[in-house]
Formats: structure tokens, sequence, C-alpha cells
């Protein structure tokens, strides 16, 4: 491999890192304000100018805080299962393409890490391997709530990780690749040959179900059993304390993030807007595509929000209620929507 | 190939691992490791696709599940059933049997001249679906029959009994 | 059995049509609710900031008044101690010196004057009693603290300020 590849790869790498870092720092801060502003109060308003330094005070706090240890927990395994958390929130970012090919210079450098022609089902497998942070945790913490989160962590997931893989079917059959790359750039523009370009309006049913299952798969509101304080005291994190514990709140920023962006680039067009050739023609091949960027960024931002919105008007679902959901709602739909994209698109060839 | 080799030994070192621990949970976290150094290997081979279903069904499927009943059970020593050493000895039996017959298959079958590709990419997504739905059509159709009976039959015991009409 | 209050409302719980099963369509109205909260000015009152304005009556901080030439009207009488139900009173009384008229409306006056705030229950009592119309509870809300001892507020946080200032 070439060197300079290595080092394009590696500040793109850092770059992403670093930008979903403070995305997910900022979502903690835009939850409490967008959670504010729904139940007619101010929100964080006290560190800095509109409390915009709030994330960093929240930082702080956590890196102050005694961090204790359970006597009786598995020491070692304690510590993995936070790690793990962010490990496997911040992997996925890797196939996610962010942006046309961009000139600096002379040179054409790809907006994606890595692109991989199995791009989806890395994706997926990420997904899946992030239920292992949690279980680790809550087992090791040695504590009956921690457990029972864990638990429940472990089968949520596992229940709608196949209603989200049966609905990404759907999508695959129509796109007939995995790469996600190809998949944007099959989205090209909003509008071709009399139709749109973006894949939510040829899986209408697909992304609800991918929704759907993206709120079980990241532990959000109304699917968020796992740390159902009511019942769990905190869930999993019930023992945690510190950074540890930031570490899993921090978790499920990046996941929500990660999988905004999932969402914008499988069935929004990722960085595709209308009109996008005329503006990339005006603007040049620099900020042409950085504009592309901008603009994937303001539909995360705005799925972001959503997940939000969701959170703060819809109750938690129950137990039973979440699993009749996932297994006799979902599932049948998800095959239903398989079914009847095959036949479409067999009778539209 | 040194990175084959490293690969190797540390499949070979958590594999050893998940017998050797005390501790059911350690076991199978370590095989969970155990398969994910099975994915490297996958992809060192080129097989990206066999690479990320081993990494989905295995490590986040199959092995949550594993994780899961063993984490219910709470397994711990005073819980161990106490083996007699009859069974310890027929297992040494049975499992040096074992070892005997997987040898003498490889052995029979393999030959030992090492595997080169004739295609570098056939573990590509694309090419590995159209083998599966040319070449071997049958035998995956019949599988995927034999899974789904399995299905069916997991069902059927998961369904409530019907109450009996008096 | 007849409702008394007429306004008994009988509950028929029929089940769901497929429209609210399918959790979307009520999901989406709830949506819609709390969408509507998020464009509504925040009714909070960012208090050290602004302050909300006190009704007429309201009872705050004491302040121990001057007459209109700018001398103490306290005379220490003690009744504001003897009403007080809270016992959070205490002063101690001194006789006016000559060249003192200018202080003291009385020829008696309170040379300590204490009220401990964290026993007054502020119910007004003390303004009640005092026969000079020298203590009124008008002022702000009594600031927050860190030590006991602060709580106890002596004549130079109650007394008016003088009238020439």
């Amino acid at each position: 491999m070439e060197l300079s590849l290595v080092i394009e790869k590696f500040i793109l790498v850092a770059i992403i890192f670093g930008i979903s870092l403070v995305v997910a720092m900022y979502s903690t801060y835009a939850e409490r304000k967008v959670a504010a502003f729904f139940q007619d109060r101010v929100g964080p308003n006290r560190a800095g100018p509109l409390g915009i330094l709030q994330p960093l005070a929240d930082g702080a706090k956590m890196f102050m805080k005694e961090e204790i240890i359970p006597t009786r927990a598995s020491g070692l395994l304690f510590i993995v299962g936070p790690s793990l958390a962010i490990l496997t929130a911040c992997i996925g970012t890797a196939v996610i393409p962010w942006g046309q090919q961009i000139v600096i210079g002379s040179n054409l450098i790809d907006l994606q890490v890595t692109d991989i022609n199995v791009g989806v089902l890395y994706l997926f497998g990420v997904v899946s391997l992030g239920v292992y942070g949690v279980m680790i945790g809550g087992w090791a913490s040695n504590n009956k709530y921690s457990l029972l989160g864990a638990i429940r962590a472990a089968s949520q997931n596992i229940s709608y990780e196949i209603a989200m893989g049966l609905s990404i079917i759907a999508l695959l059959m129509i796109t007939g690749t995995l790469s996600l790359r190809e998949i944007t750039e099959q989205q090209h523009g909003f509008w071709a040959h009399g139709y749109f370009t973006w894949n939510f309006f040829k899986q209408p049913v697909g992304f609800i179900l991918f929704m759907v299952c993206a709120f079980a798969e990241t532990n959000r509101t109304p699917f968020d059993l796992p740390e159902c304080e009511t019942e769990l005291v905190g869930g999993y994190h019930t023992e945690y304390s510190s950074m540890k514990l930031g570490f899993y709140l921090f978790a499920e920023y990046i996941n929500m993030f990660v999988s905004s962006a999932v969402m914008a680039t499988l069935y929004f067009g990722g960085y595709n807007y209308p009109y996008m050739d005329a503006v990339n023609n005006a603007l040049g091949g620099t900020w042409g595509p950085l504009f592309g960027v901008g603009v994937l960024f303001l539909k995360i931002v705005l799925f972001i929000f959503f997940f939000m919105w969701v959170r703060w008007t819809i109750p938690r679902f129950r137990y039973d209620q979440l699993m009749d959901l996932g297994w006799k709602i979902l599932i049948p739909l998800a095959i239903a929507n398989i079914v009847l994209t095959g036949l479409v698109s067999t009778f539209l060839k | 190939m040194n990175l084959f080799y490293f690969i190797a030994f540390l499949s070979i070192l958590f594999a050893l691992l998940v017998i050797f621990s005390k501790n059911p949970v350690h076991s199978v976290l370590y095989l969970i490791l155990t398969f994910f150094t099975f994915t490297i290997h996958y992809v060192l081979l080129n097989a990206q696709f066999l690479a990320i279903v081993n990494f989905i069904v295995y490590m986040g499927a199959i092995m949550v599940l594993f994780l899961f009943v063993i984490m219910l059970l709470n397994l711990n020593k005073d819980t161990e059933p106490v083996k007699s050493s009859l069974v310890k000895f027929a297992g040494i039996i049975g499992g040096a049997c074992l070892l005997v017959v997987i040898v003498a298959a490889v052995k029979a079958l393999g030959k030992s001249d090492p595997v080169i590709l004739k295609q570098a990419d056939l573990g590509l997504v694309k090419n590995l679906g159209k083998i599966l739905f040319g070449q071997f059509l049958l035998p995956f159709e019949v599988s995927s029959l034999l899974l789904f009976s399995a299905m069916v039959g997991a069902v059927l015991l998961a369904t409530k009994d019907k109450p009996v009409k008096a | 059995m007849e409702s008394l209050s007429g306004k008994r409302k009988l509950i028929e719980s029929k089940p769901l049509n497929f429209l609210e099963r399918a959790y979307l369509p009520a999901i989406l109205s709830g949506l819609r609710i709390t969408g509507k909260h998020f464009f509504r000015k925040s009714v909070t009152i960012r208090y050290p900031e602004q302050k909300r304005e006190f009704s007429e009556n309201f009872r705050g901080m004491h302040s121990l008044k001057r007459d209109e030439e700018g001398r103490e009207r306290c005379t220490a009488c003690g009744l504001c101690a003897l009403s007080c139900p809270a016992e959070a009173i205490t002063m101690i009384a001194a006789e006016r010196q000559h060249d003192e008229e200018h202080l003291y409306r009385e020829e008696k006056y309170a040379a300590v004057y204490e009220i401990n705030m964290l026993r007054c229950i502020f119910c007004g009592l003390c303004e009640e009693a005092c026969p000079k119309e020298a203590i009124y509870l008008d002022g702000d809300i009594v600031p927050s603290n860190y030590l006991r001892k602060d709580f106890i507020y002596g004549k130079d946080k109650l007394v008016e300020e003088p009238l020439n200032q």
C-alpha cells in the first residue's frame, strides 16, 4: 500500500472520528434543549451563551467523578463492557460515503474510509456486535438489575435485527449491490427517468420498518427497555460511574448518529440533493462535494432531531408489547414487503 | 503469510482458552474471539461475504444466544455436577476417536498441494451468489427447506395448546 | 345510582379499530401535539435575572422603617418578639443620648435587633403587633447562604437606608 494512501485514510479516519465525537457531544446538549422546547422550558443555559459549553462541563464532570468498581464485579470485563460499546458504535462510520470524490490540489480523494463490496452487511454486523458491550457490562456488574437490563438488550436486539435485515433485503433487491457508495450513486440528484431517485420513494414501507428497528437497535425510546428506570433502576449501567458511564451514554448518541447517517444514505440519497449537478458545476471540484457533505449532515441532524422528537413524545413499550411488535408485526410486514418488491420489480421489467 | 500465522496462533490460543477457562461466561467470550479470528481468516482469503456472514450469524446472533442462556443459568462451582473418572475416561476415548477420524478424513481427501484460488475474487458476493443459485441450486434449496421445517417445528412447539372443550 | 354532580360519564371500552391498532396514526398525532409545543414560548422565568412581580400582600424580608425625618421608628418595646410564633426576633434596648435625637425617634431604641431568617415563617404578626409602624415585611425574598450564622440578620441588613441618600 502506498504511504500517501495510508496517510490520506488516516487523516480521514481521524476527521470522521472527531466529527462523530463532537456530534455525539452536542447531541447530549441538543437532547436536553429539544426536550426543554417540547416541554415549554428553556433547557441548559448557564454554561456559555445559550448553554453552548454544557457538553464540555458535562464531560469534565464525568472525568472528575469517582470511579467505582464493585468488589464482586468481574474486574476486566467491567472495563471491557463500555469500551466495546463505544468501539462498536464508532467503527460503523467506516463504510458510510460522506461525499463525492473531492479534488484537493491535483489529488482525487474519496470521502469514504473504505468501499468494501459488502458495506451494508458490514454495518449490520457492527450493529449486531453492539449488544456485547451492553451484555458484558451488565453481567460483569454482578447486579440483578444490570443483568436483567443486559438480557433485555440482547433479546431486543436479536429480535429487531431480523426485521431490520428483512427490510434491508427488500432495498437490496432494488439496488442490486451491497456497496454503500454504489447505492448512494444510484440515488444521484433527486429526479430521473420520470421518478424520484431516492430509495425512500421506492421503499416507503421498508424505510419505516428500518427506522423502527433502528430505534430498537439504538435503545432509544420507545424501545429503551434495557435502561428502564422504573423497573430496573439504571438498567445495564446501574453499577457504572464516572467516564465508564459516560462511555455508555456516549455510545448511545454515536449509535444514533451512525444510524441516522445510514438511514440518510440508504433511503434519503446520502449526499445527493436536487439540482446537485448545477451546484457542483458552479462551485467546482472542491467546494461542490463539500456542499454535498453539508447536505448529508443536514439530513443526519434532521434524523437525530426526529429521534429526539419521538423520545419526548411516545412512552416506553411494555416488554411483551415490544416482542409482539417485533415478531408479529414487523417481521411479517417485512416479508410481505420483500414479496411485493419482488413482484413489482419482476412485472416492471 | 506472517499475518496468517499470527491470526492462526490467536485462533488456536483462544480455542484452547475456551476449553480451559473455569468460568463458562469467559468460555463463551473466548469463543466469540475465536470466531472473530475466523472472520479475519476469511478476509485474508478475500472471502468478504463469508467473513461478514460469519461475523453476523456466529458472532452477532448465535453467540449472543449462548451468552444469554449461560448468563441465565448462573453456572458456578457449587452447581457443577461431579463427574466420575469413568465418564472422564470415556470422554478422552471419544475425543481421541473423533480426532483420529477427522485426521484420517482430511488425509484421505486433502491433496496436500496448497490451495491456490483459480479465481481470486471468488468470495465476493456477486460470484458467490451466481455459484449458489446456479451450480449449487439444489443443495441450497434443500438446505433452506431443512431450515424452514425446523422453523415450522419451533413455531409449533411454541404455540399454546388449544383448551380442550369439555 | 344517580350521579350527584350530574357530571358522571359512562366509559365504554370498545375494541380498537384497525387504524388505532396500527400505532402509526396515533404516534403521528402525538408527534403533532409535541411539535406544536416545540414552537410555543417557554413559560420559564429565568429567576436571578428576571423576577416575577410580587403580589401586593407578599411578605418578604423585614425592614425597620424610619420616620419622615430619617429617624429609626423602633422603640424596642419587644412586642414583635413577643408576638413572633417562631421566636425569631431578639433585641437589646438602649437609652437615647442627647446627641442622638436625630437618629432615634423615641427615647428608647434597639441597640441590637436580630431576626433569625431560618426561624422566621414570614407570618407578618410582628408587623401587626408593632405600635410604632416600625417593621414591615416588604422586602425581597431572603437570599440563600452557606452558613447558618449568616442567616441571622442584624440592624445592618434590616434598617432602611437613611432618607438623605
